[in-house]
Parts: structure tokens; sequence; C-alpha cells
């Protein structure tokens, strides 16, 4: 029987884009007596008719949604989809221009970490300080100021202003201070995008405890699918200020993966200019992508090449490397490791290379191709890094769930079960 | 039945503030916050300095010393028959208490926005945080003027006139406060989309300063000049202060009533405009 602890009913949020005013009083007041006596603003730009004309901008746009009491909401979409809008005015750091939200219980945000840390104050101090600003009283904190400590792990400069603390303590012990805090509702925005993975991962372990263990509410907001995934059972999913998705975790990041059209930042093939260099690169193009897109299930994943060569080089290679959008290196691979070097003896001029990586591989996901021409002796003629970007994605489901995202894995090969 | 509904939420986010919604209980709720401002205000300012709070006795002293060179000895300004020194200080101060209130709350929503834009609570517990510390300042100050009120009576036979308007005292610093917290928060309210407010104070207080009886006693002014005083919220007061320390200047109850009430105006005016702006200052500032 669980109670609904929130409920959104239309919400928006309106934002005048450009400059409204002109931004001092004396300007304000000298537009002003130009229009009461019929003489055009002097401050409107040439070939503008009215500086009023601001363009319009819809944060948000009628949205709706409830939450019950000990779910965790996941709230996934681009940058400027009005996630950040969305939690401002749940955490009443700005109004709706229309709609309400209703709140039941006590309500905390944590938008950031550290907010209102004294860089002068010790870390005693600013724990006090800090804890009061996100709405804990003085016992309540005194009470919880060892485990705060201890799960900080800064006890030796708790002392110390905090401006001689290193980022990592920083950030640490203001993780600590919010972690502590005991709302019936807490609103987190990407505040695990801080610290080293080790904390990422204590942090997102007391969030689960907070959620899962204390029935608490959790609103989450993050750029991690895989945080989101762990952490929240359901989720929405925000496009230019709309609510497209409002179902279960694992739906709503597909969703949120397949249709992202735009394909934001993601890049298929790249020309480069000529260089003063023996060789380079002219060209290089991800094929048979949609926008940059690749299903998992492709037969190969296939990169064309379009080398120039001054002269013959012997000893020149081209080294490949694939990463994933957490930076880890997946694959790293040369034209010369093979028994056939295709490019050991080179003739001069434009070389077009055909480079096939296996498909039922990479797990969806974004990746990054590196390229770099160069020879044996370390010569580098051409290097660039992050050269292309593509997504592969996954529209396999198996019992409601894409299987092939393959949580804690790095890469999703295709396995082959069958009994003897 | 809708209504009953209406009540089982702790919260309503809406767009239309009440009209006047100053949230009182939960500034009450936030107590403790508060008070943790004004420990901050009072422990950061002297990290890292030598005199620490000495600062506070420092600074009207050395003022006080020019006044007397620039104000007394050279201008010759008279000071109604009474050390210069005394004089000057009782001055300066109930003056620095009021123009540290107006001076510090009027710039709250500008230099609070990293905070205010991150996460909420009564946003008014900033200036009062401010007008508490002061508060606190001022009695370092008012303690230190006592030291020199008892050295001149002691050592130099300074005829002791106080008399029972001492009394007055705590309604002298409700005024003062509640003048420098009024207006210093609808300029607060203002420099949101204007900040043309910001400099605007700066001087201001200071040019209000010497429309004040701070450096001359009220009875000294020319009659084309008692107009300063006659509408001045602030020069009843200050001449009550030095009245009921030195039985010198004018006790008007008339002045301090009216300096009574455009304070409680300003406070008023102040805390509407605050509680409207406080809402979404965050798209303007």
């Amino acid at each position: 029987m669980s109670r609904i602890v929130i409920k959104a009913e239309g919400l928006s949020k309106y934002y005048r884009l450009g400059r409204v005013g002109t931004g001092t009083l004396a300007g304000d007041l000298k537009r002003f007596w130009a229009k009461t006596r019929g003489k055009p603003d002097p401050y409107a730009k040439l070939g503008q008719d009215d500086t009023f004309s601001v363009s319009e901008h819809w944060a948000l746009k009628d949205i709706s949604f409830d939450v019950k009491q000990g779910e965790a909401l996941g709230i996934i979409g681009k940058n400027g989809a009005g996630k950040s809008t969305l939690l401002k005015i749940l955490s009443r750091v700005t109004t709706p221009t229309s709609g309400t939200a209703k709140i039941k219980g006590r309500i905390a945000s944590l938008l950031e970490v550290g907010t209102g840390f004294h860089p002068d104050l010790s870390g005693r101090e600013n724990i006090f300080l800090n804890g009061a600003i996100l709405g804990m009283s003085k016992a309540e904190i005194r009470s919880k100021f060892d485990e705060i400590v201890a799960f900080s792990g800064v006890d030796k400069y708790i002392d110390t202003p905090v401006k001689r603390y290193s980022s990592g303590m920083y950030v640490r012990l203001a993780f600590a201070v919010a972690a502590h805090l005991e709302p019936e509702i807490l609103v987190v925005d990407e505040v695990l995008a801080v610290g080293d993975a080790d904390f990422q991962k204590k942090c997102l372990g007391k969030m689960q405890d907070v959620s899962h263990k204390e029935g608490r509410t959790v609103l989450f907001v993050s750029h991690n699918m895989n945080a989101v995934r762990n952490l929240c059972s359901r989720a929405i999913v925000l496009s230019n200020g709309s609510l497209v998705f409002d179902g279960g975790a694992n739906e709503a990041i597909a969703q949120y993966l397949s249709a992202n059209t735009e394909r934001e930042g993601l890049y298929s093939s790249a020309v480069f200019d000529e260089i003063n260099e023996q060789a380079m690169v002219r060209k290089v193009e991800l094929k048979e992508a949609k926008d940059s897109v690749l299903e998992y299930t492709s037969e190969k994943i296939r990169i064309d090449f379009s080398l120039q060569a001054k002269l013959n080089i012997p000893g020149m290679f081209l080294g490949i490397v694939i990463e994933d959008v957490n930076g880890n290196t997946i694959i790293v691979s040369s034209t010369d490791e093979n028994e056939k070097d295709v490019l050991l003896n080179n003739r001069p001029g434009i070389i077009d290379l055909h480079v096939g990586f296996p498909g039922r591989l990479l797990k969806p996901g974004k990746y990054f191709v590196t390229f770099s021409l160069r020879t044996k002796s370390d010569k580098i003629f051409h290097r660039v890094e992050r050269a292309l970007s593509f997504e592969v994605v996954d529209n396999y489901t198996f019992r409601g769930m894409k299987n092939r995202y393959r949580p804690g894995a790095i890469v999703a090969p295709e396995i082959e079960y069958k009994l003897l | 039945m809708s209504k009953e509904k209406e009540k089982e939420w702790d919260l309503v986010i809406g767009a239309k503030p009440k009209f006047f919604d100053l949230n009182l209980k939960s500034l009450w709720r936030y107590r403790d916050l508060l008070f943790l401002f004004v420990k901050r205000d009072f422990v950061a300012q002297f990290k890292q300095t030598i005199l620490g709070p000495l600062w506070y006795i420092i600074q009207p002293l050395l003022t006080t010393f020019i006044y007397i060179i620039i104000f007394s000895k050279v201008a010759k300004i008279p000071t109604s028959g009474l050390p210069p020194l005394l004089f000057y200080l009782s001055g300066l101060v109930v003056w620095n208490f009021f123009a540290a209130c107006i001076n510090k709350t009027s710039s709250t929503f500008v230099s609070n926005a990293h905070i205010f834009g991150k996460v909420y609570f009564p946003r008014l517990s900033v200036p009062l945080s401010i007008v508490i510390s002061n508060l606190v300042t001022f009695g370092i100050q008012f303690v230190l003027f006592l030291c020199f009120l008892f050295y001149f009576v002691v050592f130099r036979s300074f005829d002791l006139n106080i008399n029972s308007s001492v009394l007055l005292l705590p309604w002298l610093l409700l005024i003062m406060a509640a003048l420098g917290l009024g207006l210093g928060i609808i300029v607060s309210s203002l420099t949101t989309k204007y900040r043309d407010f910001t400099h605007l104070v700066g001087f201001g207080v200071q040019l209000l300063m010497y429309a004040s009886p701070v450096i001359y006693a009220s009875s000294i002014l020319p009659p084309q000049f008692s107009f300063l005083v006659k509408y001045n919220p602030l020069a009843p007061v200050i001449e009550a202060f030095r009245f009921a320390f030195f039985g010198q200047g004018m006790l008007s109850y008339t002045g301090l009533v009216y300096s009574t009430v455009v304070a409680f105006a300003a406070l008023v005016i102040g805390a509407w405009n605050f509680s409207r702006v406080e809402k979404d200052f965050m798209d303007t500032v």
C-alpha cells in the first residue's frame, strides 16, 4: 500500500531567451522615456523592429507524473531536455510557470555537493554549516557527526580548513554530509559524477541503501545509464521539455537510447585537410551505419580509410583503438599485426583500406575510434583522437529485458549455448 | 472531500505564490542555520588575521581619531561641549550598526546566488543572520564606548549624565535594525534585476551619514538645512542615544515614533518584495 508522495500536475516552465531588459536601470529608463515620446528605441539593434521580440523557450511542457513512497525514479534525457529544470522546481529553487507539484513529507535536494562550504572553515565547521543548509538541525548533525566523518575518511584533517583539502577529500566530505541526510524524499542530480571510481561506487551503494533498505523515495537524474539501471526501478524520459516515456527503468533507457535520433556528438565520418607529412589519412568513414548507429546484430563493423602517401614508406602501419564511453579501451589493433600486412609495400598515392571488426561483440553503448598512422620507429604521421564515434544499439528484448547490456561486462560477445 | 485531500500534502509548489508569504514557520525550523550563518560570518572573517576580533575595535577607533582631527580640530565643528572622542564614538557606534546592516543585506541575492541556486532554505535567514551578526558587532563596539565613557568619568572628571532614557536603548536598536534590514532587502530584491543599486547603496549610505547627526549635533544646523534632521528617520535615534548617555541634544518622542513608523514600513515593504522575488529570482539574477 504505497501512497503517492509526489504528484506533479502539468508542470511547465517558460524562459525568455535573450536579453529582455537592456541590463541596466538607466538603459531601461531611457527606453521607456523614448517609447513614451514615440521615439525609436535607442537600444534597438539595426534591422530589428522590436527589441521585445525575444525568443521563447519552454524548458518544461506539461509534465505530469506520480511517485510512490519508496520508489526510486530515474529521470533521463539529453542535455537541455529539462531534467535540471524539473529538479530545480521540485527543490524550490525556482517556480513553475504553470502547473503544480504536491509533495508529502520532508524533501531534500542535492543538486550539488558541498553547497555553502566555506573554504576558510574547518571540516568540522563545514559539516555543521552544510548540514544545516541541507535542512538538518544541529542536534541531528551532532548525532551523526562521527558517522559522517567515518564515511568521508578525512578524520585526520577534520579541523583543517577545507581550502587545504585535496579536491577528492573535499568532495568526499561534502558527499558524506549529504548522504546522511534523512529526508523522506531525496532529489539527486548527477552528484555521482565526482570523485574516483571507488568513491562513486560507495556513493551509489549508499543511495541504494537509502532507497531499497530504508524505503525512502529517491529521484535521480543521471547520464550514467548503468547507475540509473542499478538504482531505479522506474524512469521517465524527458525530451525537449516534454515527458516522452514513463515506465520501467530498462525500457526507459532503451527508449532514450534509441529514440535519440539526433545522435548528439556522434560522427560517422571525417575528412582531413592536407598536412605537411609524408603520409596522412584523408578520410575515414564508418560504413553501414545509419546516423552513426549500428545494430548489435550487424555482422561486421566496417570502417573505411582513405590514406595518402607521398612516397613508399617501409614499416608504415595504421593503428586503431576503440574506446567505450567510460574510457575503457575495448579494441587495439593495427595493420601490421597480421601475417599479411596490407601496408607493407605501399605505393605512393591514395590507398583505400577496409577495416572490418567483428559484429555481435560490442555491447550497446557509445564508442570512439582513435587512429594513428605511423612507422615502427615511432614516427607518427597522423594521429586523431576520437576521430569517429558511433553507438551500438540493441533492440533485442528477452523477457522484457535488454539482455545484451550485460551490466559489469566490458564486451557482449554472442555466446553459444548448446546441449550435447 | 477534495479539500480534505489538499490538506494531506505537506508542500504544494505552484506557479502563483501567495500574495504575502513570509513562511515564518520554515524560518523557525531552520533557526539552527541562522545561527550557523552568524557563526560562520564571525569565524571566517578573522581566519588568517593576526589581530582577529580586535578589528572590531580598531575600525571605529581609527575612524573616531580621524573625525577628531578633521571635523573637530580642523573644521572646528562644535560637539555640544562634549569631549570629541565620546561625541564621535557614540554617533559612530550607532551609525555603524545601521550602515553594516543595510550594506550587507543589500547584496543578499547577488552574493548568495550560487547557494540559492542549488538548495532551498528560507532565504530570509541570510539577511536576518547578517542583522544578528551586526548586533553582536554593535555589542562589542558599545562596550568599547562604555569603556571610554568610564575613562572620561574617572580620569577626566567628565560629568556623567546617564538618565532613564537609557532604557530606550532596545527600542533604538530595533528601529535601526528594522531600517537597515528593511531598506537592505528592498535593495537586494532590486539588484537581482538592476545591478545599479549595488553602486547606489555604497555611496548612498555614505552620503546619508552626513545627513545624519553623526559628526554634528542637530542643534547646530542652520534652519535651511534642518529638514535633513527633520525627515531623516535616523536622526532622532542617534540624538536619543546621545541624550541617554550625555543628557545633551534632544530627545524627541515624536521623532522616535516617526522613525518607528518609517522603519516598520520599510520592513513590511522589504519583506513583501523579498517574498515575491525569492521564488524565482534565479531566473533573472
